[in-house]
């Protein structure tokens, strides 16, 4: 039997990482209601913003961090790469149906 | 018996009778939990690509005012704090104990209530104020302003709103009832038999929620199956992979607020 992912016991780490969370969303919230960036712009600021959330919470709280490398990296490379793919697919041939004026 | 270890496939690596260590070194529930995930990943992902194409290259309407984006900011908030109650529980039943245990799943479980009541307000609300979908009752008095022009005129714009957070409200739903079970096993069934009457009958049948409360019914006999079939003591590794699931549901909120809400705020 295997014994539930061993992690550093400081309870303090979590309430950072919550507190941390909390002040990107309000940053998130601010550029949003502020409009400070034309809408392209403002989804990839946004979207670099949730992935850093994101990191947080998987990292942290879902404790991928304290598992077994191999673990962790066959998870984040699997899970990137069917999203590049997915990018990929979606993107360029909306892009190429736009151009070929196609309404 | 003794032979018959000794013979297992797996066993010549070590001591008799032990199993060869996981590749991952996590025990067979948590890696399936992460499989399905990953899994369930891409569900939200390719809908949020597709909601990302179309706020991209459609003249998109933002329409969400000052209350939607407090009330969606309050909502998130919920969701980060019961990810923290979350952890709180996975240490104490790391520790065994099992009554801070329960407390910490049930103030998780209050946090994931809240976020769904205050969606569902949400979603009345844009309802009456005439964001719909073909198909959604017509609620009395429902307006005929702003919101009704978006669903006629835009009509993603109502169809990503509505599939993404649905899609993310039935999620939380699967997750306060998972976290429910765990945390009271068959005590929480009668509590979810009674949450679904009552919502069944208070809530006004020209209201979505009036249909989309059966969602609870589909859970209960799902829970009630599980329950009953294999009942257990859930211990420190199965409140782990509920928390997991838990995690998961406040990830992809992380995604859905910034891009349904706050790229669509009234300047």
């Amino acid at each position: 039997m295997h014994d539930v992912a061993k992690h550093d016991d400081s309870k303090g780490q979590y309430f950072w990482v919550w507190g941390a969370l909390l002040l990107l969303t309000g940053v998130e919230v601010w550029l949003g209601y502020r409009q400070v960036f034309e809408p392209v712009r403002m989804l990839e600021v946004l979207l670099v913003l949730s992935v850093i959330k994101s990191a947080l919470i998987i990292g942290y709280f879902m404790h991928l961090k304290f598992e077994k490398a191999v673990m962790r990296w066959l998870l984040v490379i699997s899970v990137t790469a069917c999203f590049v793919i997915m990018y990929f697919f979606f993107f360029p041939d909306a892009d190429r149906i736009l151009k070929l004026g196609v309404k | 018996m003794a032979d018959a270890t000794l013979q297992h496939p797996a066993a010549g690596h070590g001591t008799a009778g032990e199993y060869e260590a996981p590749l991952f070194g996590a025990y067979s529930k948590k890696v399936g939990m992460w499989l399905f995930l990953a899994s369930d990943s891409l569900t939200f992902g390719a809908l949020l690509f597709a909601f990302s194409y179309n706020r991209i290259y459609t003249a998109w309407p933002t329409p969400f005012g000052k209350d939607s984006i407090i009330n969606a900011t309050v909502m998130t908030a919920c969701l980060l704090s019961s990810s923290l109650t979350m952890v709180l529980g996975v240490f104490a039943a790391q520790r065994g104990d099992r009554a801070w245990t329960r407390n910490w799943l049930l103030a998780t479980i209050a946090f994931g209530t809240a976020f769904i009541v205050l969606h569902g307000m949400e979603w009345t609300k844009l309802i009456h104020e005439g964001l719909s979908l073909p198909g959604f009752p017509k609620p009395a008095g429902q307006e005929d302003g702003e919101f009704a022009k978006i669903s006629t005129g835009v009509p993603q714009f109502a169809a990503t709103f509505f599939g993404l957070t649905a899609m993310h409200m039935l999620h939380v739903t699967i997750g306060v009832i998972y976290l429910g079970v765990v945390a009271l096993r068959k005590w929480f069934l009668p509590i979810l038999g009674v949450i679904w009457l009552a919502a069944y009958f208070l809530i006004p049948s020209d209201n979505v929620f009036h249909y989309g409360v059966h969602a609870l019914l589909i859970g209960l006999i799902v829970a009630s199956v599980i329950v009953f079939l294999k009942p257990k003591d859930y211990d420190a590794h199965d409140v782990e992979v509920a928390g997991l699931y838990w995690h998961f549901v406040d990830l992809v909120w992380m995604f859905i607020f910034p891009l349904v809400y706050l790229m669509s705020t009234k300047v």
